[in-house]
């Protein structure tokens, strides 16, 4: 490796977050660089473009107060990397991965590029753990699976955080057997008290040494945001590639990660594509998504909860829109169930859990559980086409077996959807089973027959 | 080899000083690491060329070095069974956890050769002169389309590796040419063919919606747009899995890493339904996540189709599923952006339609240069932003191809699975394909189909209606209508792939579900016309199990179709006689 150096009063120009230095040095494409002011104060940058006599870099943080002839840049002559090592359990970082608790630094027994390497698919384990959230409607109809990137689309004023922080206490391997169980929260954009009240609840709870988090606060640069999620991601495989733990990353919120992005192309001069964000943000968003996976031979895995919050509640904003072709399904929060008093408000229907079939069923979780899971899809689906009709012409004009999915639909949201306390999954696939009763027999034509002789006729006996 | 110095370095793309020749598309190695590189513009003295992987590092000053070839990939007996990146370079075997620039696997293999010529035989272009023994589809290895001449020697049977001399040719002008079992071939040029004929039979892809309502013909063209969780992926597996072409290429195209690896996990434990062999041994699969990066994407689907085309001229049937396009697409919109190209609509480059239309003519059925019928088909997936079918790729995509099975998010949501909405999909060649039905020994086949169109259409009117009226309103006849279109949704358009017994519907059972369907409408029209109430048709018994039908008509089973229409019969009849007592 080559020796660090310093260029003094190299910078021709600044613009935005960008330094035009001359380049008097060997560099290469993408090294970080430090740049240092007149109080020397310290800056993350890296190099952005380069020719033959000037360089382009992208100051990561502001830059205000940088001048032309008093800053320093001091060549790192090795891309961006976060030092790790064990220890990184229970400590909170800032957004390049500085200590903010107080503590001392961490030893660094690895020096990892933020950037990471792309997992290398024949090396991929396909994920099959079932992973039990205690939420009904994730475990029986969306089931989440380690390995699993299953973002939470979620509108502004919805409890996505307070369903986070349930999910991170109470997610569990069935069978007990949990492993080395660890959580990555990485705070994007967040207000200062989003990032305290998660903190506050995992302190409470006990999970805080188990937990690591990384908080970009509302207030800081735009650039900056877009190193948050990268320094987060390396600690996650560091903890579960070389500890062998297995790590669930909650990001949140995506849609400021997103923003800062657009900002970031605005300020390069890029032409912008969709709604003005950068043509390269699915490729962008990939290389965070498609940092979560199991790997064959490790015993860790990382599994992603992104949550994202819907500008307009719109799902076809590109936001969600990318999100969605990248990560294996999502699970949908509305406004609707919300002011019916609905906890956790998940829309089932738009919701999708593309793993599922791989995770469940025989010898994963029960061998009835995915054909009950598409027969209450089907159903409900029924149900909401039904309620359409009953809304322009009333309940008269409904047949009678339109009637009883109409009540489905109740008590579906009612006694499946809305829940109180945790659930396990046994406990959700048989208010399942329950409330398919509501049904005439003839409608189950996702069921067996031998699925309806047990838990259709038989328990309706029982009861 | 021409030389060139990096001037100018960004993101995938940088600018070079030349000394030396240099060629559009040609490909050219880039720095200490050898990275691979396309030159994509000449000027003066400089170029510019796209670099297929991780530029990091790179600084000004750096070599590069042309290779006098277009961009050019390796084609050979050793890809069946395989996985490869964007560039036909084998990934890195499992032990390799992360994939970094420069890291390629190892291609070799040595496969077990029979010639097929003699010395002095003189060999045309495409000609066989050897023949692979290995399991799966027949492999032959054949003279590339550019060279011709007569064999000044071959090696006699036995093992030999891939890249081994097997041949050597004498061509007219004097030409050496030392010929191993592949060949080299430039992925941006269509590989020659004799003749392209025109279609002719299906591809059959044991999916119910698509071989009866909305068949592709080997050496079609097909589009599978559909937003977000709306089943493109696992329908393309379906198809790959499924369909009856000798050899499949599956490009994964800046989609997910784990998917790549559910096919891995999955294809070798299953079996081709026709040959019984491991589906495996018939699959190549290109892999460009969408994590790696985006120049290779850009070339992935090329690399595809040159795949395809090889296979083809080996007179093969070969199917080709790209997911997704739409990727494709918005690499090369990211590397026209850099080029700092004019955007046209959406900020795509303006040749987007252009490149779009090159890549669906390659597909056809053909006369080879050997004098063989073979075919290479397209299933292009497109993801169109928020599922918005008017966007450019999709719309232009509509252009050049014959079937087009547009995925509907309100099916998908309701877990209808293939979730293609009917009323918007069609298919340009069915009048064709109607006689190859007909040899299959069901002439009714276009009336069926036909019939199931006109009903699924009635039911979107009527249910229109029934929003206002209310269903009870409508006349006996149109609820019975809506009792039948529901029935035809679900006992013959739903099909799960997750069902061992249903994920894969030979053209046989096909027929047979839709006789014993079609025999349920025309009776219970009759029962209705005989005084019976919808409602009590509506509560026959067998209907159950007619909504089942994927289920419950086993492949292996002719004797319960007669069974279940007997049932029909029965219980239709019964309500005409006996009234309300059938109720139950």
């Amino acid at each position: 490796m080559r020796g660090d150096l310093t260029l003094t009063g190299a910078v021709r120009r600044i613009e935005g977050p960008l330094l035009y230095v001359k380049r008097s040095a060997s560099v290469g494409l993408n090294e970080a660089v430090q740049i240092i002011d007149s109080e020397q104060r310290q800056r993350v940058g890296r190099i952005a473009a380069l020719d033959e006599d000037k360089m382009i870099i992208e100051v990561l943080e502001s830059t205000t107060g940088l001048g032309l002839g008093d800053t320093l840049i001091r060549l790192r002559a090795e891309p961006l990397v976060f030092p790790v090592g064990p220890g990184l359990l229970g400590r909170v970082f800032d957004s390049v991965g500085r200590p903010v608790d107080g503590g001392p630094p961490v030893p660094a027994e690895r020096r990892m590029r933020i950037d990471g390497l792309a997992i290398n698919p024949t090396a991929r384990a396909l994920p099959r753990d079932f992973i039990e959230t205690s939420v009904s409607t994730i475990d029986l109809m969306n089931s989440l699976v380690r390995g699993q990137k299953l973002p939470l689309f979620s509108c502004g004023g919805l409890p996505h955080d307070r369903m986070a922080t349930e999910i991170a206490q109470r997610a569990r391997l069935r069978g007990g057997e949990a492993g080395e169980f660890a959580i990555v929260f990485v705070g994007i954009g967040v207000p200062h008290d989003t990032a305290e009240a998660f903190r506050t609840a995992m302190e409470s709870s006990g999970a805080l040494e188990h937990t690591v988090m990384f908080l970009n606060r509302a207030d800081e640069p735009s650039t900056q945001r877009l190193l948050t999620p990268r320094f987060a991601l390396t600690a996650a495989e560091y903890l579960a590639f070389t500890e062998g733990r297995h790590v669930l990353v909650i990001l949140t919120d995506m849609t400021n990660y997103c923003e800062a992005l657009r900002e970031v192309s605005a300020s390069h001069g890029e032409i912008p594509s969709r709604k003005g964000y950068p043509g390269y943000m699915y490729s962008d968003l990939a290389t965070l998504y498609e940092r979560a996976g199991c790997i064959k031979g490790l015993a860790g895995t990382v599994t992603q909860l992104p949550i994202l919050t819907m500008p307009g509640d719109d799902i076809g904003h590109p936001i969600p829109d990318l999100t969605g072709y990248i990560t294996e399904g999502q699970i949908v929060l509305a406004r609707d169930l919300d002011r019916k008093g609905v906890y956790p408000p998940v829309a089932v229907l738009p919701s999708l859990s593309r793993l599922m079939d791989n995770g469940t069923g025989e010898g994963y979780t029960h061998k009835d559980h995915p054909n009950l899971a598409h027969q209450l899809f089907a159903a409900y689906a029924r149900a909401t086409r039904v309620r359409v009709l009953a809304s322009v012409m009333g309940m008269e004009g409904l047949s009678d077996t339109d009637k009883r999915y109409l009540k489905f639909g109740d008590v579906f949201e009612d006694e499946l959807v809305k829940q109180a306390g945790p659930r396990t999954l046994e406990e959700s696939m048989e208010i399942g089973w329950r409330l398919l009763r509501v049904l005439p027999e003839a409608e189950l034509s996702r069921l067996s027959d031998a699925q309806i002789e047990r838990y259709i006729r038989q328990e309706a006996e029982l009861a | 080899m021409s030389k060139a110095a990096i001037h100018w370095v960004g993101g995938p793309v940088l600018r070079a000083d030349v000394k030396g020749p240099f060629h559009v598309h040609e490909a050219v190695s880039v720095g200490v690491n050898e990275l691979l590189g396309e030159v994509i513009q000449l000027d003066g003295e400089q170029l510019v060329a796209q670099v297929y992987e991780d530029t990091t590092g790179l600084k000004p000053g750096d070599p590069v070095t042309g290779s006098g070839l277009p961009l050019s990939v390796p084609l050979g007996p050793g890809l069946l069974g395989r996985i490869l990146d964007g560039l036909l370079r084998p990934l890195a075997e499992e032990s390799v956890h992360f994939y970094a620039p420069g890291t390629v696997g190892q291609r070799g293999g040595r496969f077990h050769f029979v010639p097929l010529a003699d010395t002095g035989e003189t060999l045309a272009p495409g000609a066989f002169f050897g023949r692979i023994v290995r399991e799966g589809p027949t492999m032959r290895c054949m003279v590339p389309p550019n060279v011709s001449g007569t064999v000044e020697s071959i090696v006699d049977e036995g093992e030999y590796a891939e890249t081994d001399t097997v041949c050597v040719l004498i061509a007219d002008d004097g030409r050496r040419h030392e010929l191993p079992m592949g060949h080299m071939w430039p992925v941006r040029r269509p590989r020659p063919v004799q003749k392209r004929l025109s279609p002719e039979a299906p591809m059959v892809t044991g999916q119910r919606i698509l071989d009866t309502l909305f068949p592709v013909a080997r050496g079609g063209r097909a589009a599978l747009p559909g937003g977000f969780g709306t089943g493109k992926t696992v329908l393309q597996e379906s198809l790959a899995k499924w369909c009856d072409a000798d050899v499949i290429v599956y490009v994964g195209c800046g989609e997910r890493g784990n998917e790549m690896a559910e096919v891995l996990d999955e294809f070798p434990g299953l079996d081709d339904p026709r040959t019984g062999r491991p589906l495996m041994e018939r699959t190549v699969i290109i892999a460009n996540t969408s994590n790696m990066p985006v120049a290779a994407r850009e070339a992935s689907i090329y690399t595809a189709i040159t795949v395809a085309e090889y296979f083809r001229d080996m007179g093969l049937h070969v199917a080709l599923m790209a997911d997704s396009t739409s990727r494709w697409a918005e690499a090369l919109r990211e590397v026209s952006g850099r080029l700092g190209e004019l955007p046209g609509e959406s900020g795509y480059p303006a040749y987007l339609a252009s490149r779009l239309a090159e890549f669906y003519e390659r597909a056809a059925r053909v006369r080879t240069l050997a004098g063989e019928e073979a075919s290479v088909t397209i299933i292009g997936a497109v993801s169109p932003p928020a599922g918005d079918f008017s966007e450019p790729v999709t719309s232009h995509t509509k252009r050049y191809v014959r079937s087009f099975w547009a995925l509907d998010r309100a099916r998908a949501q309701a877990r209808f699975y293939p979730a293609i909405n009917p009323l918007v999909s069609y298919a340009e060649d069915v009048d064709v394909l109607a006689r190859w039905w007909q040899i299959q020994g069901n002439p009714d086949w276009r009336i069926h189909r036909q019939r199931i169109l006109t009903l699924l259409e009635q039911q979107e009117k009527l249910e229109r209606m029934a929003r206002i009226v209310g269903k009870d309103a409508l006349p006996a006849e149109q609820q019975l209508t809506l009792l039948c279109a529901e029935l035809l949704n679900e006992g013959f358009l739903y099909q799960s792939s997750f069902s061992p017994i249903d994920r894969y519907c030979s053209p046989e059972r096909q027929s047979a579900m839709l006789r014993l369907l079609m025999h349920f409408v025309d009776r219970s029209a009759e029962t209705l016309a005989a005084g019976a109430g919808p409602e009590a048709i509506g509560e026959v018994p067998v209907l159950r199990r007619l909504r089942r039908l994927g289920e419950e008509l086993p492949e292996d089973d002719p004797e319960e179709a007669n069974r279940l229409w007997t049932a029909v019969d029965r219980e239709l009849g019964e309500i005409n006689t006996g009234g309300d007592q059938h109720a139950r």
